[in-house]
């Protein structure tokens, strides 16, 4: 089954020339799918469409089920007062947006993410004062608790160490096989997400040049 | 101290400005977390100065109850201030100073043109508790408990737009939304705190108390409720002090905030050494 279709999109933004040109994409269910490229090739961009961020593009964007969406690190997060409880559950909010309080069914899904997760412990630290590596963490379960299907990742692993990458990949790999978490990521990070993805797709100017296994897939090899 | 102050509130006048004054510093608060967080703190200070303009037109033209029509003004002014920020090519914090300093300027020519710099004009612009008329602290209430009702219907999605705005987006919630009622509550508040705090100095019961909580408090939760303790707290010093002392409240006000601010900020080093 295929959670989201992308079929003949393009946009572009206010005064610049063609971000994506008719792209035409389809991402199945369970599949660790990964777009690269390099800077200002419309990788973000083809995010923020699939997302709903971005409005006015041409073509068709057919969603099966809710996204849970990690967004690139944004300045105003590195000092906000806000516990892991906080932002974790802050996730469930698409699952309600009409109430006034959280529900008691989504304080035990963000429970469980966090058991999941292994940062429920930790769920009365304050966001800001967390390493790179476990605020990832957090913003993956909070995005896990805004879906039970798909997350949406862009650049997951920047800034990170190392080896705090790795861990972040082969926490993104046990969604997938255990949970059955479809991972849609955007990444410079080439070699190292190619070992844990199944599909992989190459954007150059907002043009898709490459998609298939990784296997099949060289670096720069369509210079 | 007690005889102080049940002398203090035999007055009508001190009644209506504690009355209306706790109302506002805690709405002042909770909007606060917020403009600070989402890096909208000068937004207060410039519609303030907006509301000076406006007040000394109306006055000029002799309204009585100036505030009915500086309310609605400012509110506009608050949602043109977030549309030039949004997407000009003025950056917010040109634009704000734009117009503060546009509005301020107006104002000022106005009261040169009509009654001069009387004790009128210097209520304005440094406060006085002896300015809010009964239709004022009717407003005054009417609005402070929409703001305090709407903030904590709010609560949760303000959270998640302040935080994390593109999430909020793909959430499905309308983050602009939210930035707007923000927005325009504050050009309330504001309109209505400046008449006993004066125009100079009501942006600081916005900032301060959000700033002072966030050196200890690192929950939200936590940081919305001490704030509005913060600020509380330092408004009913702030009106003690001043009676005694025969100061300017708006300024005890300020600096009774800047004192608690730098309380806390010793505290944090010494829990964090």
């Amino acid at each position: 089954m295929d959670l989201i279709q992308i079929k003949d999109l393009s946009f572009s933004y206010p005064s610049k020339k063609d971000t994506l040109k008719h792209i035409n994409l389809k991402v199945k269910k369970c599949s660790f799918t990964c777009i690269v490229g390099e800077n200002g090739s419309g990788k973000s961009t083809l995010l923020k469409c699939i997302l709903g961020l971005n409005k006015g593009y041409t073509g068709e964007i057919k969603k099966e089920t809710h996204i849970g969406y990690l967004p690139q690190k944004s300045e105003i997060q590195s000092n906000f007062p806000a516990t892991i409880e906080e932002v974790v559950l802050s996730g469930t909010i698409s699952n309600n947006v009409r109430s006034i309080f959280y529900k008691k069914e989504d304080k035990e899904k963000a429970k469980q993410v966090m058991e999941k997760l292994g940062i429920y412990d930790i769920r009365k630290k304050c966001f800001a004062d967390l390493s790179g590596g476990q605020q990832q963490r957090v913003l993956i379960a909070r995005a896990l608790c805004a879906t039970k299907d798909i997350i949406v990742l862009d650049e997951p692993t920047n800034g990170l160490d190392p080896s705090i990458a790795k861990q972040i990949y082969e926490l993104l790999d046990r969604l997938k096989k255990e949970e059955n978490i479809t991972i849609l990521m955007v990444s410079h990070d080439i070699e190292r997400a190619l070992n844990y993805a199944d599909t992989v797709i190459e954007l150059i100017n907002g043009e898709i040049t490459f998609e298939g296994k990784p296997q099949d897939f060289t670096l720069g090899g369509a210079k | 101290m007690i005889e102080t102050i049940v002398e203090m509130m035999s007055h009508a006048f001190i009644q209506r400005a504690v009355l209306v004054g706790t109302l506002i510093s805690l709405c002042a608060a909770l909007l606060g977390v917020s403009l600070v967080l989402k890096r909208y703190s000068m937004i207060g200070d410039g519609l303030s100065h907006v509301g000076f303009g406006v007040l000394t037109i109306a006055t000029a033209f002799g309204a009585t109850s100036p505030l009915y029509i500086a309310v609605p003004c400012v509110t506009i002014s608050a949602i043109i201030l977030l549309k030039i920020g949004n997407n000009s090519k003025i950056k917010s914090d040109s634009a704000i100073a734009l117009i503060s300093s546009s509005a301020l300027a107006i104002g000022v020519a106005v009261t040169s043109l009509t009654t001069g710099m009387n004790t009128d004009v210097c209520n304005f612009m440094f406060g006085s508790i002896l300015a809010m008329s009964k239709p004022d602290v009717y407003l005054s209430i009417g609005v402070s408990i929409i703001v305090a009702i709407l903030f904590i219907v709010y609560y949760r999605k303000l959270f998640v737009v302040t935080f994390d705005e593109d999430f909020a987006k793909a959430s499905g919630l309308k983050a602009k939304r939210y930035t707007n009622i923000i927005a325009i509550l504050t050009a309330l508040i504001i309109t209505i705190g400046m008449r006993m705090m004066g125009v100079m100095l009501i942006s600081s019961i916005i900032i301060f108390p959000a700033l002072t909580s966030m050196r200890i408090f690192k929950s939200f939760k936590k940081v919305v409720l001490s704030s509005a303790i913060i600020s509380v707290v330092s408004f009913l010093m702030g009106i003690y002090l001043s009676y005694i002392y025969n100061i300017s409240t708006g300024a005890m006000i300020v600096i009774v905030n800047l004192v608690l601010f730098i309380l806390f900020s010793i505290i944090e080093k010494i829990i964090h050494d």
